[in-house]
Order: C-alpha cells, then structure tokens, then sequence
C-alpha cells in the first residue's frame, strides 16, 4: 500500500510538472512583450532593456523556464502585470472563493445525484426510470451560462428571491454571503448532477443484475438487505471514482459560473487573466488548478484502492 | 467488457438494416426527439443564411432593443440587427466549428489510437503517457489559454477543440482494439502474413467503427458545448459575428431591456447540445449496446 501510494505521489508530480511545461509553452505565444508592458509606452529603450535583465527575458528559453518553474516551488509568483499587486496572495484568496462554491456544489449534487440514479435503477424501465434518466441527460447538455441566466432571471429578477450578482464583499462571513452563494452553487451542480445520476444508474442496473445479487434474493434475504449489504455497497464504488473524475467539469463549470454571477473566485480571476493577457497571473493561475485537479485524480485512485478490497490485496 | 461477445455479425441487404435500425430508433422516444432536433438545426446550418430576413450584420438604426414582432420575430438587439436573422446565420459557424473541431479529433485520435493499441508495448506506453498529459489540464482552462495565447480566430477554435479531444477518442478506439485484437480473425490476419497497416485499417479498424461513431457524436456534442462556453467568455469568436454564446454574452448588458435578445439564443444552444446528446445516446444503444458507458 505504501509502495503504490508513493508511485502514484510520483507520478502526480511528473503530471504536474510535465502540465507546467504545457503552460509555459502556450503562454510563450501571448503576444506582446512584458518588459514593455512593465515600464509603460513612453519608457526608454534602456529602462526596457533594464527590466528584461532583470526579470532574466534575455536568457535561454529552458533558463526561462527553469526560473519560472523554481520561483512557482519557492513561492514567487511575480507581479500582475495589469493590477500591479503579488500574484500568490491573490491567487489564494480566489481559490478559497471557489472551494467554497465548489463544496457547497458538492453538498448539493452528490447525495442528489446517487438519490437520483439509484431509484432511477430501482424501477427500471418504468416511467419515472425514463423521467429520470431524460431530465438527466437534459441537465448534462445545457451550458452553465444558460442555466445560470433562466435562474437569475427567475429567482432573481422574477420572484426577487436571491440576488443576481454574486460579487461577495472582501471580509464578508460565510453566512453573510450564503444568499449570494446559492444560485451559482445550483448552476455549477446541475451538469454534474446529470452525470451522477447517469453513472450512478449505470452501475447500479449493473449490480443489481449480477449473480450474488439474485443469490442473496433467493435467499430469502429482505429487500433493503440485499439492497443496502449487496447492491448499493458495490454499485457506489464506482461512484466514488466518477465523482473525482467529474472534478476537471466542475472547474470548467465554476470557471464558467463565476462570470455569469460576477463572482469572485478563481475562474473568474482566470477569465480577466486570459482577456487582458496578464502572462505571470494566467501562469501562475493554471499551475494552481492543473494541482488541485492532480490531487483530486490522485485522491480517486487512492480512495478506489481503500474501498475495493479486491484491488488492495493485489 | 471484455468477455461480452458483440453481436453475431450477419449481412442482410443495405435496406433491410436501414429499415432495422430505423425500426429500433422509432422505438425509443429521446432518440426521436434527438434526431428530430439535430435535423432541425442542420437544415438550419444549411438553409439558414439563404432564408434570414436580414444579413447578420446589418443594422437597423430605428429599431434597436425591439421586442418580438411580425416585423422581427425574435426581437432586435442594440445595434437595431435583427436577432432570428443573426440566429439563422450563426448556426452555419456553431456546426461548422464544433464540427471540423471533432472531425480532427476523431482523425487523430483514431489514428493515435489504433496505432497505440496494435502496436503495444513502448509505442502503446509512450503514446498513452503523453495523452495523459494532455488530459492533466481540465479542458475548458486549456482551451482558454490556448486561445488566448493564440488569438480567438475560427481556425484556431477548430485546432483547440481538435487537440482537446484527442486523447479521449484515442482512448476509446484504444480500449475497443485491444479487445478485437484478440480475435480470431486477427490472428488468421497475421498468420497469413498481412501486414500491420492492412491489419489496421481492414480488419479491426471496420470493427471499431461502431464505437467510434457514438464516441464521436458525443464528442460533438461536448464540443459544442465547448465552443458555446468560450463564445459566452469572449474567447471564441470574435463580434461582430452571429456566434450563439457571444450573442447570449452581448444580451447580458441589455437583459431588463431586451430579454429576448438572451433567451432566443441560449434557447438555441441548449435545444442543440440536448439533441445531439439524446441523438448520442440512442446511437450507443443500437450501434454499441455493449459498450463502456464513460
């Protein structure tokens, strides 16, 4: 067990750094030159020059990125180019945003998502099996700005319920802000919850099907017994792993989310990066997400290999 | 998965599995209403641009923000350009995008696939691992700053779309020929001395056809989802183009004024994405019905 987890430590490692050298590729390609953009229009050619000796523009790509890379480990995330503040502070602050939407998201579309897909397998073929499942894949395909708007549009500008703008207050308590977290919690899950419900199904119809599950009915067994010890013990195991595996759609959602709401989290910090083209905040930005996403892939795998004891034992 | 046979292989006429499968679509309601849905928007794609009233960038200086009406049946947006009309043409560019886009995907990621699952060993390793890498970086962020580094235009949108998906396909088509690989019908391929592309391309790849259908019409249907996200974000297309998620974008600022302007083409794009999924669907139970449900 050690063994493996040590593996799959390293081979996240690799993952994250081999994602690096993406990034700083692709942003190599931003145009414009961000010795330039430092000074201002109007500096000298020397002051440029200056500046690009200074933050080492004027090494070798892979000296470049070796800085890059070292300055991310050691904690320098440089400046934004944009808004003149430390990247790091910033970046974190956003983060902490997001995982508060994303947990709330998590609240609500885990335990609804299994509800839903385990009574969907329960009846079958019927016709709340078929409602189910089409409200499902319905959920699955409609984007998170659609869905965000009609809400916005019905509990915030209709009934006036909850507000529509999602720009929380610096300082504010989670309490204070909990009104303004509830509609864009709900957009980010529904996407996910369509594909809960949908693997949930599937793995449950699966198990339901197989031998010791008729076995344990011919038994004699009660049909919450079998359903509980037998179907559901098996048919969640799966589960568990597509819901860490769903979280790359969750960032896209919340990316996506953050901007219909105004919200101030890490996809939007991402979006206003990428738009204005602020090279050290959309670095450093990705980096943040590539290991979150890196550590909730690792996380599945491990929990996969704690709850299934048939692969532990190998 | 792998010990499920797939079904026995028999070869009526053309016609009689067409009226099959047309028998089995019929049979399952999503799928018609998928399938009825995907037509409507193709022979929108198709006609659209010949049958709108308005060209998509023209601009009526007397009837801005105006609601639905004979004159404008969708409603004008701020720029007095009438909304159906922009509609109309911008389902050309949706299809054609997110199409080219999951036609390379599907290409490459076919090829990449094959090769990587025929082959084995270190080619099947290394092509594996850095697929991997790709999938390391969650889809809509690496679009983003792609596009970003690399400016919005369509073809760039097309590349994007193509390189994300790349490594799903290959996975898929990869699984699949593993487990044809084993056939008997390879073997005998072998044993006669054929050589690996004929093997490849003769007799595996037709038997992975199926797969790569369904696999490819739900990469579309992400696709679309994709591009409409990154047109929403003001990363896709660039105004004045009629793309749908930009227009939903643009409608944002003048929503207490001119709902119509949001809801027509965020209507649009979800009635699209629902019908290529359920059409999806329906494709994987009559073509693939032993299939991985990813």
């Amino acid at each position: 067990m050690l063994r493996y987890l040590l593996r799959r430590l390293g081979l996240i490692i690799l993952t994250v750094l081999a994602a690096s050298l993406i990034i700083f590729a692709i942003t190599q390609f931003l145009p414009g030159d961000v010795a330039r953009l430092i000074v201002g229009q109007f500096a000298t050619e020397q002051a440029v020059e200056n500046v690009r000796v200074e933050l080492g523009l004027d090494k070798p790509i892979h000296i470049q990125y070796l800085n890059w890379l070292g300055g991310f480990v050691t904690g320098d995330w440089g400046q934004s180019l944009t808004s003149r503040v430390p990247v790091r502070p910033l970046v974190f602050d956003r983060l902490w945003n997001s995982s508060w939407l994303a947990f709330l998201a998590l609240l609500f579309y885990v335990p609804l998502g299994i509800f839903l897909g385990v009574l969907a397998a329960l009846r079958r073929d019927k016709p709340s099996d078929s409602v189910i499942t089409a409200f499902g894949m319905t959920f699955a395909g409609i984007p998170e700005f659609v869905t965000g708007l009609v809400l916005i549009s019905v509990f915030a500008f209709g009934f006036k319920w909850l507000p529509a703008n999602s720009s929380i207050a610096p300082g504010a308590t989670f309490w204070e802000a909990l009104p303004q977290l509830i509609l864009p919690a709900i957009t980010v899950s529904l996407v996910s919850l369509g594909y809960i419900t949908r693997m949930t199904r599937a793995s449950t119809v699966k198990v339901m099907d197989a031998d010791y599950t008729r076995a344990a009915y011919l038994k004699g067994l009660p049909r919450y017994q079998v359903l509980l010890k037998h179907v559901l013990r098996n048919s969640l195991l799966p589960t568990v792993t597509v819901i860490f595996m769903g979280i790359g759609w969750l960032i896209g959602g919340l990316i996506v989310t953050e901007q219909v709401f105004g919200y101030p989290g890490l996809g939007r910090l991402i979006v206003g990066a990428v738009q204005k083209q602020d090279l050290p905040l959309i670095q450093a930005s990705s980096m943040v997400v590539v290991t979150v996403f890196a550590i909730s892939n690792l996380i599945a795998d491990l929990l996969y290999v704690v709850l299934n004891p048939r692969i532990r034992l190998q | 998965m792998d010990q499920e046979q797939p079904p026995p292989i028999t070869k009526p006429s053309r016609f009689k599995r067409a009226a099959d499968v047309w028998g089995r679509v019929r049979r399952h309601p999503p799928t018609v209403i998928g399938l009825a849905i995907v037509v409507f928007f193709l022979l929108m794609a198709v006609f659209g641009p010949v049958i709108a009233p308005y060209k998509f960038s023209d601009q009526i200086a007397t009837a801005r923000l105006q609601g639905p009406s004979w004159e404008h049946w969708f409603g004008t947006d701020q720029f007095g350009r009438d909304v159906m009309s922009r509609l109309l043409w911008g389902a050309r560019d949706i299809f054609l995008v997110a199409g080219f886009g999951t036609a390379l995907a599907v290409l490459a990621g076919a090829t990449l696939g094959l090769i990587s699952g025929y082959a084995g060993r270190w080619v099947d390793e290394g092509v594996m691992r850095f697929l991997d890498v790709l999938l390391s970086l969650p889809p809509l962020l690496l679009a983003m700053v792609l596009l970003g580094s690399v400016g919005p235009s369509r073809f760039n949108i097309i590349i994007v779309v193509g390189v994300l998906y790349v490594p799903m396909v290959a996975r898929v088509v990869r699984s699949v020929v593993l487990d044809i690989k084993t056939r008997e019908f390879v073997e005998a391929a072998k044993l006669r001395g054929e050589r690996g592309s004929y093997i490849m391309s003769r007799e595996i790849l037709p038997n992975a056809l199926p797969a790569l259908a369904v696999e490819s019409s739900m990469r579309f249907s992400y696709a679309i989802f994709l591009v409409a996200s990154l047109g929403f974000l003001g990363l896709g297309v660039q105004p004045p183009a009629p793309d749908w998620g930009l227009m939903v974008n643009e409608a944002r600022s003048w929503f207490d004024q001119a709902p119509w302007m949001l809801f027509f083409p965020a209507g649009a794009i979800a009635f699209l994405i629902v019908g290529v999924g359920f059409l999806s669907d329906g494709m994987r139970r009559i073509l693939w019905p032993t299939g991985v449900s990813e």
